[in-house]
């Protein structure tokens, strides 16, 4: 059995740890950390519901081996919200109804951080296709698509706000 | 209960419910009722919902999530024959492997009499297999590990060997009795019932009379609920204390016990199961799968606890189907295009066994509603179920029992009929709705719709789209030979089982409850009966509390889903929540406000007659300074209550609603058509849905929203596909399509609001509409857009291919 | 699904990674961007006794123009390639496709590179580079060496690098004045692969075309060129009978397998009617 020493950053907290290198990312996420707000929902990289931010960038964590990500940053869910303070696409998920059973909302959340971080202003085309690889059974996706854009328009406020400050 | 036959013997009788008789026409409106302010919360606020702060920060609870200290894991080892003989099942390699600690097979659960288990329709369905399989996937035998990687390599490790017998795979063979599928039964037959609904004679005569008819071969395929979470359970018996507590994505928590009580012989006061967060139902969430039973021995035998989550591939090839009808149908009309009946003979492929989650005395379930909107003199149904080698199908997969057939097959009959007729869709409908004044409407199968108004629903939908101007669009494109469709679906559902006289899940009554408990500080605990799996019930029952004692919604804490601390209940499925333990909130809270009044009347020294409520308070008449608010009544009723009076404020409900519910709408679809390579576009969709009076309508416009993407999903991309051999071809998302952001277009909702005359609030339920309305509505448009080359029907998927065929046939091509 | 066990090894330059390949040539697999790799190791399809993980060797991620073609690092993200204006400005072939390969988040972790490795006739980036006469570029214990993608593909996932080979960048020639290039995919939803998908790569001398590369996905065991359709086309002015002609060429010469993505008959048709697609986008793009 190949084991390996990891040490992976993890919502900013780093994390040391000897791992098998077939593990999975998601894996190391829900069983080592413990951090079950990543959820698995899929076995061919189809659904999202794993999505998490590597460096960054949007990635589908069970399609990932956590050795990978050695050296790494990894933002999940729960590194969200700061110092107690809902993120902008929370409130809107949450003001316009984006969310039902929530099982796919922390990947939808992740993968719509990513698309804002890159794209302040998408426009509605541009949000369903950011969100093209996270499915959704339960919200049919219009509410999905209006909490991506009052978090544009709240983070566009906020940038606003500073920039004037 | 098991040794109730298994299988129908014919039936001519149809047992439809007998209602409370109603007589009051109900008036429909535009307006959602809102009585209470907002920081009540009541009725008709758009509520945010209070269970959202723990999904949004990755805090929600559901079955995976659970660790428990020594817990174990199981891996199934699965067939790769649909029907085939096992000869040997060799487990030393996978014994070997440290880490593992047992593995279960069928013969080890025969020692405990446990290989087989009744369904809830009362047939048997194999736990683990002694002597064959049959269906592709099916469970053969389960590795216990220390991890999941390990118990996955474990079920790679274990040989066994088959010997393949020939599957029954087409359901019109399976009635040839060629290849019988139970050899397990006496009568050696692939036949499991019959069942009929209506008048033979009455429609023979009505279609022999007929000035125009017109029959239509219709197949709604296979499909699977794919909630986004599949299943899974974690087992733990404590034998210190006897107790088996079960966390397990479950729809209906509290029948399960009942279920895993007499089929264990555990007794059933040491059962708890919990049904935490659940990620999305859909009805995939009420049948028992074997991998739950063995999950439960295996941790029963070795005294830990057993966790069992399936993957994606399992839940897709094994676990219990939706639809599958082959539905032969006829509709019979007048000179003047009135209809004047209809005629069905369906086939059901029913998979390996009838696990079908049907009220027992409904095998079609509610499918004889397929006379849907429309006033006609007779109706005939019948219906033969088949087994053939695949998991059993039969799932309520958002249609509340075979709703979504019937209601595909009166749209798609009407909508040919109109077309034949050349009479404009809308018309024909118009001129064949049941009217406002025929409620309460006896139909010609049996049921008692309790109102509806569906020339309102109609008129509005083609009001919102534009219905004319978009006529005039199509005829002008046409043309120029481009091809333009718009199709409708004008649908009533019919939910909220049901009444105990025709109700019953294994011989369980389908009633639903409510328990409400108001603590001193005015604070109140609310369990239920039902199981959400994301309708927002932590919401939408408080805000029935809020309505019918003035406590704010904020302030009732909704919980369902723990069978030690819940009142027993049926669960979540088939749009059946609001209508059942939703009335039972409204007569606990009535309860609650009756005892109320007598704190009230002692505190103010009056008689209980002097007092009027008034949203949150009883108040004296004439002099409504003088009131009690119901948190001052709750005080009292621990610190100062009349001695009549027992102490606390609670109450207790088990509802047995009188009929059912009938939501119903109109839909309208507008599409495109790409003659080059057989797409389908959805320009536009209005959906129009009454589900009598709303309790939320950011709830509702969310329910009405994910319905309709899981109605465009099986009418263009969704199918479970078997080849030949009986192999599940369509086993991942890979292959088993469903829509993204991308594909689901812009759903453009409005409601009408014509309440239910027997419901305490006059609310419907709304769950399953769109699932039930949209596919026929899309498939319409797409027919309507071809009828002028020739095409009268396209089965769903509508997959491109399909439509390219078409074209081509036509002879069009880009 | 959980993969099987594996070796592994993680460099940090492109020389450990040649030696360790060499190494372990013949038991070891490159892990790129993973997306094709890890699922059929979940399925344990694939089940390679050692894993070469060369995420770290960002030396090979880059997109730069050079020498008269865009220089692209085989590790680079297909996202990047959405990302980058140069890609905007003159590749338009390649920008196309780069909306279409899977969905937007594989595309985080999907590497172009791994997308030609893998030699999938249903990867999108084959039929992209045969359309562009692209080269790859391959770096093996004895040194480096280019490879015309009209000889890279062999058979079905099977392309011409040795076994102790790293693909490391690919070389799409700079498109010369008056061309235009163009990607048009059929799929059935976001994420799965083409039914058929058209890569056009084309050069106009007046109203005649002088130059076209025809590249086909998912309708051949191995990545292929419509050559016919080409040949439709070149010395032709392109008038509706011509692009017609060139798309039944097409539509003809491609070689489909049945599934559940269709027919024979609807695949080539599809490839027929993309081809033409396909063939007026690009003149559209012609600058």
């Amino acid at each position: 059995m190949s084991k390996h020493q990891v040490t992976i950053t993890v919502n900013g907290q780093a994390y040391t740890r000897e791992i098998e290198s077939r593990l999975l990312l998601v894996h190391f996420i829900r069983e080592e950390l413990s951090l079950t707000g990543t959820h698995i929902g899929c076995d061919t990289t189809s659904c999202g519901a794993c999505t998490v931010l590597l460096d960054g960038a949007a990635v589908k964590s069970c399609t990932v081996f956590a050795v990978t990500a050695n050296g790494k940053q990894v933002e999940t869910i729960e590194g969200v919200a700061q110092n107690g303070q809902m993120h902008p696409l929370q409130e809107g998920f949450w003001e316009k109804h984006g969310l039902q059973c929530g099982y796919c909302t922390p990947g939808m959340i992740m993968s719509a951080k990513h698309l804002l971080s890159k794209n302040p202003n998408p426009t509605e085309a541009e949000i369903r296709q950011g969100i093209s690889g996270n499915l959704c059974r339960c919200t049919g996706y219009n509410k999905i698509v209006e909490a991506v854009q009052y978090a544009a328009e709240k983070l566009n406020a906020d940038a606003r706000e500073e920039i004037a400050s | 209960m098991t040794d109730k036959p298994t299988h129908f013997a014919d039936r001519r009788e149809h047992h439809s419910p007998k209602p409370a008789g109603v007589s009051q026409t109900v008036a429909t409106s535009d307006t959602i009722r809102v009585t209470t302010p907002p920081e009540i919360n009541g009725m008709g606020h758009r509520m945010k919902r209070k269970e959202d702060p723990r999904f949004l920060q990755g805090k929600g609870h559901y079955v995976d999530d659970v660790k428990l200290p020594g817990m174990l894991h199981m891996d199934i080892v699965r067939s790769p024959y649909a029907h085939a003989r096992i000869l040997n099942i060799d487990t030393s390699a996978a014994l070997a492997i440290p880490g593992v600690i047992a593995v279960i097979t069928g013969k080890d659960l025969e020692a405990h009499k446990l290989h087989w288990m009744p369904t809830l329709m009362s047939d048997t369905q194999m736990v683990l297999p002694t002597d064959k399989v049959v269906y592709y996937a099916q469970e053969v035998c389960c590795v216990i590990a220390t991890d999941r990687y390990i118990a996955a390599d474990a079920v790679e490790s274990i040989v066994v060997e088959y010997d393949p017998l020939e599957p029954v795979v087409d359901p019109f063979r399976a009635l040839e009795d060629k290849v019988i599928v139970r050899e397990d039964k006496e009568l050696k037959t692939n036949r499991v019932w019959h069942w009929e609904a209506g008048d033979q004679d009455a429609t023979d005569r009505v279609f022999s009379e007929a000035a125009h008819t017109v029959k239509q071969y219709i197949y709604l395929p296979r499909i699977h609920v794919s909630s986004i979470e599949t299943c899974g359970m974690v087992a733990n018996y404590d034998s210190s204390m006897g107790k088996m507590q079960i966390y397990m994505t479950s729809q209906a928590p509290h029948a399960h016990r009942t279920v895993v009580a007499l089929v264990s012989g555990l007794p059933e006061q040491k059962i708890q199961i919990i049904s935490p967060d659940i990620g999305g139902g859909f009805g995939g969430k009420v049948p028992v799968y074997p991998g739950y039973v063995v999950c439960i021995v295996a941790s029963l035998l070795l005294g830990k606890p057993v966790k069992w989550v399936e993957d994606r591939s399992e839940n897709l090839q094994a676990d219990s189907f939706a639809r599958d009808y082959h539905m032969t149908a006829e509709m019979a009309a007048d000179k003047d295009g009135k209809i004047t009946g209809l005629r069905v003979n369906t086939l059901a492929d029913s998979g390996c066994t009838d696990a079908a989650a049907n009220p027992s005395k409904f095998p079609a379930g509610l499918y004889s509603i397929c006379t849907g909107s429309y006033d006609m003199k007779a109706a005939h149904v019948n219906v033969d179920a088949v087994y053939t080698t695949k998991p059993p199908g039969g799932i309520a997969y958002r249609c509340s029992f075979r709703v979504t057939e019937a209601v595909h097959m009166i749209e798609r009959l009407t909508d040919i009929m109109a077309h034949d007729l050349g009479i404009d869709p809308a018309e024909f409908r118009m001129m064949n709705f049941i009217k406002p004044e025929q409620f309460p409407y006896k139909s010609p199968t049996g049921w008692e719709y309790d109102s509806g108004n569906y020339h309102a629903a109609l008129q509005k939908a083609m009001d919102m789209i534009g219905y004319a101007e978009l006529r005039k669009e199509q005829a002008e494109k046409r043309t120029r030979g481009e091809l333009m469709g718009i199709g409708i679906s004008s649908f009533t559902e019919v939910v909220g089982a049901g009444p105990a006289n025709d109700f019953d899940i294994l011989g369980i009554k389908m009633f639903d409850s409510a328990e409400i408990r108001i603590h001193p500080t005015g604070k109140a605990l609310a369990r239920f009966g039902t199981k959400s799996q994301g309708q927002g019930h932590e919401t939408t029952y408080a805000q029935i509390v809020a309505e019918e004692l003035g406590l704010p919604a904020a302030d009732v804490q909704v919980e369902e889903g723990d069978t030690d601390t819940a009142p027993y209940g049926l669960g979540t499925y088939a749009s059946r929540s609001t209508p059942t333990s939703g009335a039972a909130a409204v007569m606990a809270a009535r309860k609650i406000k009756a005892k109320a009044r007598k704190i009230a009347a002692h505190l103010l020294e009056v008689n209980a007659d002097d007092l009027e409520w008034n949203v949150n308070k009883w108040q004296v008449k004439g002099s409504p300074e003088q009131a009690k608010t119901i948190q001052e009544i709750a005080f009292a009723a621990y610190t100062n209550h009349p001695a009549d009076v027992e102490a606390g404020l609670e109450a207790t409900d088990y509802y047995n609603p009188p009929n059912l519910t009938f939501p119903f709408g109109s839909y309208i679809c507008v599409v495109d058509i790409d003659k080059g390579t057989g797409e389908v576009h959805v320009r536009r969709f209005v959906a129009i849905d009454d589900c009598g009076n709303i309790i939320n309508p950011l709830v509702v416009e969310g329910q009405v929203h994910g319905g309709l993407t899981m109605g465009l999903a099986p009418a263009l991309y969704e199918e479970i596909v078997y080849d030949e051999n009986g192999v599940c071809l369509t086993g991942t998302f890979a292959d088993y399509l469903l829509p993204t952001a991308v594909e689901s277009p812009k759903w453009e909702t409005g409601h009408t609001v014509t309440p239910s005359p027997h419901h305490p609030i006059g609310a419907k339920g709304v769950g399953e509409s769109p699932t039930v309305g949209a596919p026929p509505a899309i498939t319409n448009a797409v027919v309507d857009a071809l009828w002028h080359l020739g095409v009268r029907h396209i089965d769903i998927p509508i997959t491109p291919e399909k439509v390219w065929k078409a074209l081509r046939d036509a002879g069009v091509q880009d | 699904m959980i993969p099987g066990e594996f070796n592994y090894f993680a460099p940090t330059t492109l020389q450990e990674a040649v030696s360790l390949l060499t190494q372990h040539a013949g038991g070891a697999k490159i892990l790129a961007g993973g997306q094709s790799l890890i699922p059929a190791m979940r399925f344990r399809l694939a089940a390679p006794e050692t894993l070469i993980d060369i995420n770290n060797l960002t030396e090979l991620q880059y997109i730069r123009e050079a020498n008269g073609h865009l220089a692209i690092g085989a590790m680079t993200r297909e996202a990047s390639l959405r990302d980058s204006d140069l890609v905007h400005g003159r590749y338009h072939l390649l920008a196309d496709a780069a909306r279409v390969i899977a969905d937007p988040i594989v595309r985080n972790m999907a590497t172009v590179g791994g997308n030609l490795a893998h030699s999938d006739p249903a990867n999108d980036h084959p039929a992209v580079m045969l359309a562009y006469n692209a080269q790859v570029v391959a770096v093996g214990p004895s040194g480096m060496r280019t490879i015309a993608i009209d000889d890279f593909f062999v058979d079905l996932f099977q392309n011409a690098l040795h076994e102790d080979e790293i693909l490391t960048e690919i070389r799409i020639p700079k498109p010369a004045a008056n061309s235009g290039g163009a990607y048009v995919k059929m799929e059935r939803k976001v994420g799965d692969y083409a039914i058929s998908a058209v890569a056009v790569q084309l050069t106009l001398n007046g109203n005649t075309c002088s130059a076209a590369r025809i590249g086909l996905t998912n309708v051949s065991a191995v990545p292929m060129r419509a050559r016919n359709a080409e040949q439709a086309l070149i010395g032709k002015q392109l008038t509706d009978d011509v692009i017609e002609a060139a798309g039944m060429a097409a539509g003809s010469e491609c070689d489909p397998s049945p599934d559940l993505r269709g027919s024979v008959d609807y695949k080539r048709d599809i490839t027929r009617v993309l081809t033409k697609r396909a063939v007026r986008a690009a003149i559209e793009r012609v600058q």
